[in-house]
């Protein structure tokens, strides 16, 4: 063994010094970076979410509610010496002089958090003091972004509802916020005792309620098993574990992207070492039978090779996960932040990730070869065509697709995305094959009446180069396409889908929306309509009510799959009502009351909603208003055009089945220009009044995907360089046959300047081609999106393709030339043999 | 007026560096040849019988001396130059047939012609196929085609492009006796109907008396022999 591990070190070393190795350990090197890369950063948000869970809730137990939490749950927890501290989060404005600004309020009892610190300062640049304390009465703790977008300062006055409060610190740290895609507004953190005087908690207000606890493992597990079974309708309990688990099911589709876009990477650096294992192969069997032949035994030999994989599975790993570290710090940069507040360090499993990756990939190259090699004899070495029957093309490349595709599935963890990705990728080298082909074909035709010039035959010489090795086009091509396709397709969700589907917005469309009016400010709302010249801004009233059972069947939420099914049997629903369907909805099913209608206990369903609860045209539902039972009879279905950005309802009465009920109102309008100050006057004179800008809100959901396109964008760059290296792997594998292609065609008397020109031509069409079907497919998927999923006009970005087809023409032959141009000075005389 | 020889070598040498050692393969070679002349070259294994054909051939340039074509300076040219003169007047039978694996035999006929972007391309290729009696297998491969076929298509392809001059290195040199006595029938017929001057290296004596000229290269030097 000591003897093979010897042999195998030694042929290594001398295998990379030959050249044979490069390619295929750069190939490895990359798929194992990409692979730990993104490992690491998911990692890195699991570890936040596990390791961190008491952190992210501020206690070790968490009771959620949609309404105030029972005292009984706070009442069990206290003989049981189990701290407990509640929680108050909503939305609403908060006024500085003139301006006015949509905040996420938490209003905190004086011993939050029960676990972990905040941060506060005096400034956003403070490194700040840890405390485990909550604002005193009347002050407040803004974030960063409060204070820069009122222009405020520690020592400055707030009008938070009816309260005026003083700005006593900047809040620097609020581990359980979680990242910047679940919080849409600044925070503003206060006193929940000052809460009371602000009145900004009225009839309609959404508010998250939270009834944190702490205590001993074994004292929270007693007391978590006690109150599951009383947990009632709009109740959920968080531990540690399963903290926060809109995080949760973020981070596990982000894995999803993420993992996948480094499948890409994967599957292509597989075709690199497969197209570039092929001199090592060679020159292996060539030392392997000349050792036969000088007396080693069949097992070593395979001990041998045994050992060089691992050694070279090992090693590559080793720098591929050390590159994979580095680039996840990127990845973390770019996107950590959208999850949680703050990134705990990388762990080691990544890297055996990365290691058993690697050896399996290596495995899948050289297995059969390996099994090719078990009946070498020394005879091989003085005929080679004694060799056991050479492998089938299939047999070569069946163990690397089925590494392959078990790490598309391992990565999607869903089978259909999985076969959706499988199906994706075959269809797209069908597409690339038909390229080739007509291209070839157009450009025979084409050479036909073309000026005749040894330039044209030369492109022509170059086109049908294509074909020729039509596999290897292919494979190159497929290469580069699917990175740059991802690329596109990002760029151009992130730019003209969301530009395109903010220019189908009409003129005028609502830009505004205003939540929690009272009965008692409709007139002074309506006021301000008319005041500023707004026009078809209705106000529509809110009634809450939860579904409790349709047809007299319990809506348990539990027995619920669709996690949309699961949130809208869960959620109380904002129940409205109306004489008229509004214009922008459309009867799908039934019918609409009339007048003589008006006061029964009917109900029209959004079309979406009705379907994810099963629920039909006849069916009777039982809803809970306040307390007070409420069976209503669905009558019609609607399809609602929920971008017009004007308010809309999933469920609808007619008027007077409500009228008992107490209701907040909602309204849509466009605020024109240089109103902004009126508006703000208006929320000054109702604190209570929540103005939602649809602008600033369409901005931040803008950047969130901008991080999130630019994080898996920053993963498919490593696919694109792995495209470089199946273009090289490319080359080394054609080099013999490209050498006395080129020399046989300068015995014929081409120049070198014709051979030249084939080559580009040739690769310059791997590069048109493979940026053409990218563009034209990204450009395709974003048409379906925009067309079938968002409902919006559609513009083909041109621009687009003729950039990325002129990038890709001058840079991809570029590349090749530079590992082509050797060729061309080799000396024509080496044809020429004598016995 | 006397006109010029197809082939003149004067004071050809050649010598070549190997690990800081000169090796002289050709000594003040001379050599001229006429125009329809046919002229055989024999030599021992590593005599630089293949290293003279490449410098008549253009395919390399020597040390020192000079080679010209038609009374044209040859060797004086650069690469690219006697590129084009090969083009233009050269054809080539290798010992190993340099048939492209990918084309089909038609296409490797062509490709000659098609650098020169020559009209008749497909034509002429036809023709000469025809006339090595393989225009049946136009469409296959060379992996199809037996040795001796390859070879056919190989003389084909030589011949299509119409050359003052054919150079043929031991063209039956990977074939069996039989085979090679039909390719060598098939070469001296053709280049009989085309007149064209013929250079060929082998180590075959009887294949070089076939020749009208035979030459000995012998430590650098060429001898002109009588037939034996």
């Amino acid at each position: 063994m000591i003897l093979a591990a010897r042999l195998a070190w030694a042929q290594t070393i001398s295998l990379w010094r030959a050249g044979a190795l490069r390619v295929l350990i750069f190939a490895l090197i990359l798929a194992v970076a990409a692979i730990t890369a993104v490992s690491f950063f998911t990692q890195r948000i699991e570890s936040a979410l596990n390791q961190q869970g008491s952190l992210l809730i501020g206690g070790d137990l968490a009771i959620l509610a949609d309404h105030p939490i029972p005292d009984a749950f706070a009442d069990r927890a206290k003989p049981q010496a189990i701290l407990t501290t509640r929680t108050y989060e909503f939305a609403s404005m908060v006024i500085h002089g003139e301006s006015s600004q949509l905040v996420e309020i938490k209003a905190v009892e004086p011993n939050f958090p029960l676990r972990g610190n905040l941060t506060i300062g005096q400034h956003a640049n403070d490194i700040g003091q840890s405390v485990q304390r909550a604002p005193q009465l009347g002050e407040v703790w803004v974030e960063p972004r409060l204070a820069t977008l009122l222009n405020i300062k520690v020592g400055d006055q707030l009008q938070v509802g009816e309260l005026s409060v003083a700005v006593s610190a900047i809040l620097l740290r609020e581990p359980s916020r979680g990242g910047n895609m679940f919080s849409f507004a600044p925070r503003l953190m206060m006193n929940a005792a000052d809460l009371p005087a602000t009145q900004l908690i009225q009839y309609g207000s959404r508010v998250k309620y939270q009834l944190l606890l702490a205590s001993s493992p074994a004292q929270i597990n007693r007391y978590s098993e006690q109150v599951k079974p009383i947990l009632g309708r709009g109740e959920r309990m968080d531990d540690v574990r399963n903290a926060r688990p809109e995080i949760k099911t973020a981070l596990d589709k982000a894995q999803q992207f993420l993992g996948l876009s480094a499948m890409v990477s994967v599957v292509l650096s597989m075709v690199a070492m497969l197209l570039s294992s092929l001199p090592y192969i060679k020159q292996s069997l060539n030392t392997f039978a000349l050792m036969r032949c000088f007396g080693t035994q069949q097992n070593t030999v395979l001990q041998i090779l045994t050992i060089q994989t691992l050694i070279i599975a090992l090693s590559s790993a080793l720098v591929g996960a050390l590159l994979g570290f580095f680039a996840q710090l990127g990845l973390s940069q770019l996107a950590g932040s959208l999850f949680v507040e703050t990134l705990p360090s990388v762990t080691l499993a990544p890297v055996l990730i990365g290691f058993l990756a690697s050896i399996g990939m290596m495995v899948a190259v050289v297995l059969p070869h390996a099994w090719q090699m078990r009946n070498l004899s020394a005879m091989n070495i003085l005929r080679r065509d004694t060799l056991v029957q050479p492998l089938s093309a299939q047999a070569k490349f069946l163990p690397a697709a089925f590494v392959m595709v078990a790490m598309i599935f391992w990565q999607a963890r869903d089978v259909n995305i999985a076969v959706s990705t499988i199906v994706a990728m075959l269809a797209l080298s069908l597409i690339i094959l038909g390229f080739v082909y007509g291209l070839t074909y157009v450009a025979q035709k084409f050479l036909i009446i073309t000026p005749k010039s040894s330039t044209w035959a030369s492109i022509n010489l170059g086109i049908q180069g294509l074909k020729r090795r039509l596999g290897l086009s292919t494979v190159q091509m497929i290469g580069f396409c699917m990175g740059l396709m991802v690329i596109m397709l990002l760029t151009l969700i992130r730019g003209d889908l969301i530009r395109n589907w903010q220019a189908s917005l009409p003129e005028g469309a609502p830009n505004r929306f205003v939540i929690n009016i009272q009965p008692d400010q409709i007139d002074q709302v309506n006021q301000f309509f008319i005041q500023q010249n707004i026009q078809d801004a209705a106000i529509f009233p809110m009634v809450r009510a939860r579904l409790v059972s349709k047809n007299k069947q319990l809506i348990n939420s539990v027995k619920w799959e669709d996690e949309r099914a699961k949130r809208l049997a869960e959620r109380e629903f904002n129940l409205s009502w109306a004489a008229q369907m509004q214009s922008d909805n459309k009867l799908l099913a039934g019918r609409w009351w009339q007048e003589n209608e008006y006061g029964k206990p009917l109900i029209s369903l959004e079309e979406g909603l009705a379907k994810s609860l099963n629920i039909h045209v006849g069916d009777q539902l039982l809803f809970d208003v306040a307390g007070s039972p409420l069976t209503l009879t669905v009558t019609s279905l609607r399809k609602v055009e929920w971008d017009t950005m004007r308010a809309n309802f999933f469920a609808v009465t007619p008027p007077g089945v409500l009228d008992t009920f107490a209701a907040s109102h909602i309204s849509s309008f466009h605020l024109p220009i240089g109103a902004e100050e009126s508006l703000n006057l208006l929320v000054k004179q109702h604190p209570n009044l929540t103005v939602i800008d649809i602008a600033a809100l369409m901005q931040q959901v803008r950047g969130i995907m901008q991080k999130m396109s630019q994080a898996i964008e920053y993963v498919f760059v490593f696919s694109l360089i792995v495209g470089v290296a199946v273009l090289y792997a490319a080359l080394v594998a054609t080099r013999e046959e490209r050498v006395t292609e080129a020399t046989l065609l300068r015995v014929f008397g081409a120049s070198r300047k014709q051979v030249s020109i084939a080559y580009i031509a040739e690769f310059a069409c791997i590069g048109i081609i493979s940026a053409l079907v990218a563009s034209i497919a990204a450009n395709g998927l974003a048409y379906y999106i925009s067309v079938n999923v968002l409902n919006i006009p559609f513009q083909f970005n041109l621009s687009l393709v003729v950039f990325s087809t002129l990038v890709a023409a001058i840079l991809i032959p570029l590349a090749a030339w530079l590992g082509l141009r050797s060729f061309l000075n080799i000396a024509p005389r080496q044809l020429l043999n004598s016995m | 007026m006397q006109q010029s020889p197809m082939i003149q070598a004067q004071d050809l040498h050649y010598e070549i560096t190997n690990h800081d050692n000169q090796i002289r393969i050709l000594s003040g070679l001379n050599l001229s040849v006429e125009n329809g002349d046919q002229i055989a070259i024999i030599g021992s294994s590593g005599s630089g019988k293949s290293t003279l054909l490449s410098l008549l051939a253009g395919l390399d340039v020597p040390t020192s001396g000079s080679v010209q074509i038609k009374g044209a300076a040859f060797s004086d040219l650069n690469e690219d130059g006697r590129a084009a003169v090969r083009a233009r007047d050269m054809g080539f039978v290798f010992q190993s047939f340099q048939l492209l694996p990918a084309l089909t035999a038609l296409e490797n006929v062509m490709l000659p012609l098609q650098l020169k972007s020559h009209p008749r391309a497909e034509m002429l290729s036809l023709e000469a196929l025809d006339k090595v009696g393989l225009s049946h297998r136009v469409q296959h491969y060379p992996k199809q085609l037996s040795g001796g076929e390859q070879q056919r298509v190989a003389i084909a392809r030589a011949f299509a492009t119409q050359p003052s001059i054919l150079f043929a290195d031991e063209p039956t040199g990977n074939l069996d006796s039989a085979t090679g006595q039909m390719i060598i029938d098939l070469l001296f017929n053709m280049n009989k109907e085309a007149g064209t001057t013929l250079v060929l290296v082998t180590h075959d004596i009887k294949l070089a008396n076939r020749c009208k000229r035979l030459f000995k290269l012998d430590n650098g030097v060429l001898l002109e022999m009588a037939q034996v």
